[in-house]
């Protein structure tokens, strides 16, 4: 893979928060146009992508509201441009249509929410990770994305590059699941210089005007791509179309179409699938966690630890895809899950599904605007092996 | 360094969340420790109370939010009573000696008390108090390496405003060993807080 552009990799070593550092990320990864409608807590990625860009070379747009942003990155991606957009739960709510039209067209781009307290305003300015299943099933039809979720301000900067490369080999919308902790806090973010950043470039065609189509899928059921401008002739449409772009709306294009959007990404599910564990071996109990609650379980872990229990943990980063197999294939080591997350019980669902009855599943559900109190995971945990 | 939990509070304008993110860059930047800066936001964040919050530690801050402050930094009478109540037992408390007035002051409670307010117009500039205050910090508590905050104070200003912020630091600094009265020798060679991990 080539490497980033130095023009817009701020190497060195930063105390940052997760805002600016997924911002920094995105940049890095070689985000060239952003629009979005600012909304806290995320607004500090915009405000950032807005002082930076003029100076790496790119477009911020300010929208009018969260359904233009959400459809005018799609517009430049076909313009040649890798882009995203940001927001938090109201926003993502407007922004689902868009999600299926850039699901549909293959279009590789990347949304960010910040997630807060929901349903609806709810708490601007507090956190929750209540927008779990919305990620995944906000948008109607059967398709797929591909979720990331980092918990510190270092992988807000890794995974956000992460996040725009999948977004590009793929051909799909990555949805990037920050929270309001993360987004907010302040930590370390190391920047490596731009020959140590891998960038998956747009996969454009080799194949001359005439022979091209735009939705014919190669080996690995992607597409390649052409822009605007280039002299190819082609069409970009949400209806059910053939590997020409055009609309045929008949049930073996439906078939054809629907299910290779499903299969690009379940068929790489496992090379997809991405956590990391600490003390999984031999573990009686396993909780799994995302975002800032790992953070908040561990020490929990580590609490369980010192009276005795034998207990792991894993943390999710690629959420979505869910890990079905690698966590199926726990669950018949260990006897219980334990699901602490800032929502009233939505990755556990996914838990309990890839536990397919092998191992008892726990929700530690809290309703947002704080962190768990590690003492209620504990008590989980400690409720399992009495 | 073992885990220590930092409050830094006043009202509005008075530069706590920079005084937060020099004292987290300096341990997180420049002496290789882990820090975890977070602050309120929200209608408790505007005008009246400002408030952040630094986590330092040798190891990796896992709980992001502070809950039992090791280090209380109190420069108005409003964030005196607001945090004082859950500052450890044996805790630290500094404060601006002309903006608090100190009460109901729990027994083992440590107190240091600079006017960093008058301080910073002497130099000038009232506005760098929060500096005098980062220097003041690093003398009393000899947790983080001078230099290490003083680069991070240079690298947290305005190019324009360096100069009278290193004076600003360099201040509050002296005038925190100036009323350790030369204990500070002993202090730095022993861990100066009897703080407990978190981990």
């Amino acid at each position: 893979m080539p490497h980033a552009d130095p023009k817009g990799v701020l190497t060195g070593v930063h105390f940052m928060d997760g805002d600016h550092a997924a911002c920094e990320g995105a940049i890095a990864a070689g985000a060239r146009f952003a629009a979005g409608y600012p909304i806290t807590p995320s607004t500090e990625i915009v405000e950032r992508f807005a002082a930076r860009i003029p100076t790496v070379g790119g477009v911020f747009i300010q929208m009018e509201d969260e359904l233009a942003a959400s459809i005018a990155i799609a517009g430049a991606v076909w313009a040649g441009a890798k882009a995203f957009t940001v927001t938090s739960g109201p926003g993502f709510s407007l922004m689902m249509e868009h999600i299926g039209f850039a699901a549909m067209t293959e279009t590789p781009c990347v949304f960010i929410n910040v997630q807060r307290g929901g349903p609806s305003t709810g708490l601007p300015t507090l956190p929750a990770q209540a927008d779990m299943m919305q990620a995944r099933w906000g948008s109607h039809g059967d398709y797929e994305i591909i979720a990331l979720c980092p918990n510190s301000p270092q992988e807000c900067f890794d995974l956000a590059i992460r996040a725009f490369n999948l977004a590009e080999e793929f051909r799909v919308p990555v949805m990037f699941m920050m929270d309001e902790v993360v987004g907010h806090m302040t930590e370390k973010v190391v920047i490596p210089p731009a020959e140590q950043i891998q960038i998956y470039p747009r996969r454009h065609t080799r194949l001359p005007p005439g022979e091209y189509k735009p939705f014919e899928p190669g080996p690995d059921l992607v597409p390649d791509m052409v822009h605007a401008g280039e002299g190819y002739r082609f069409h970009v449409t949400g209806l059910t179309h053939d590997e020409r772009g055009y609309p045929s709306m008949t049930v073996a294009a439906q078939d054809r179409l629907v299910k290779r959007l499903k299969a690009k990404i379940t068929r790489a599910a496992d090379r997809l699938a991405c956590y990391e564990t600490d003390g999984v071996e031999g573990a009686d109990v396993v909780v799994v966690c995302y975002g800032i609650t790992s953070r908040v379980a561990l020490r929990a872990v580590h609490l369980a630890r010192e009276r005795g229990v034998k207990v792991g943990w894993l943390r999710l980063i690629t959420v979505w895809p869910f890990p079905t197999k690698q966590l199926r294939a726990l669950a018949r080591q260990i006897k219980a899950f334990v699901v602490p997350e800032l929502n009233l019980g939505q990755m556990v669902l996914e838990v309990e599904r890839a536990a397919a009855g092998q191992a008892e599943t726990i929700s530690v559900p809290h309703a947002g605007g704080g962190v768990h109190d590690p003492e209620q995971i504990l008590d989980a945990i400690m409720e399992v092996v009495r | 360094m073992q885990l220590t939990e930092i409050r830094i509070a006043g009202f509005g304008g008075q530069g706590v969340m920079l005084s937060a993110h020099i004292i987290g860059k300096a341990a997180a930047v420049y002496q290789g420790a882990y820090a975890t800066m977070t602050q309120s936001f929200g209608p408790e964040a505007r005008g009246g109370a400002a408030s952040a919050q630094v986590i330092l530690s040798d190891r990796p801050v896992l709980y992001p939010y502070v809950t039992r402050p090791d280090i209380l930094i109190a420069m108005s009478q409003e964030a005196y009573h607001r945090f004082l109540p859950e500052l450890k037992p044996n805790g630290l408390l500094l404060v601006e000696s002309d903006l608090v007035r100190i009460s109901d002051l729990p027994a083992g409670v440590r107190v240091h008390s600079i006017p960093a307010t008058r301080l910073a117009e002497e130099l000038g500039r009232r506005m760098v108090l929060n500096v005098v205050m980062v220097g003041f910090f690093g003398a009393i508590t000899a947790l983080l390496e001078p230099d290490a905050l003083r680069k991070a104070v240079i690298d947290s200003v305005p190019p324009a405003t360096r100069d009278l912020n290193v004076r600003a630091f360099e201040k509050g600094f002296e005038y925190g060993l100036s009323t350790l009265h030369g204990e500070r020798k002993i202090e730095t060679d022993h861990p100066p807080l009897p703080l407990e991990s978190q981990h």
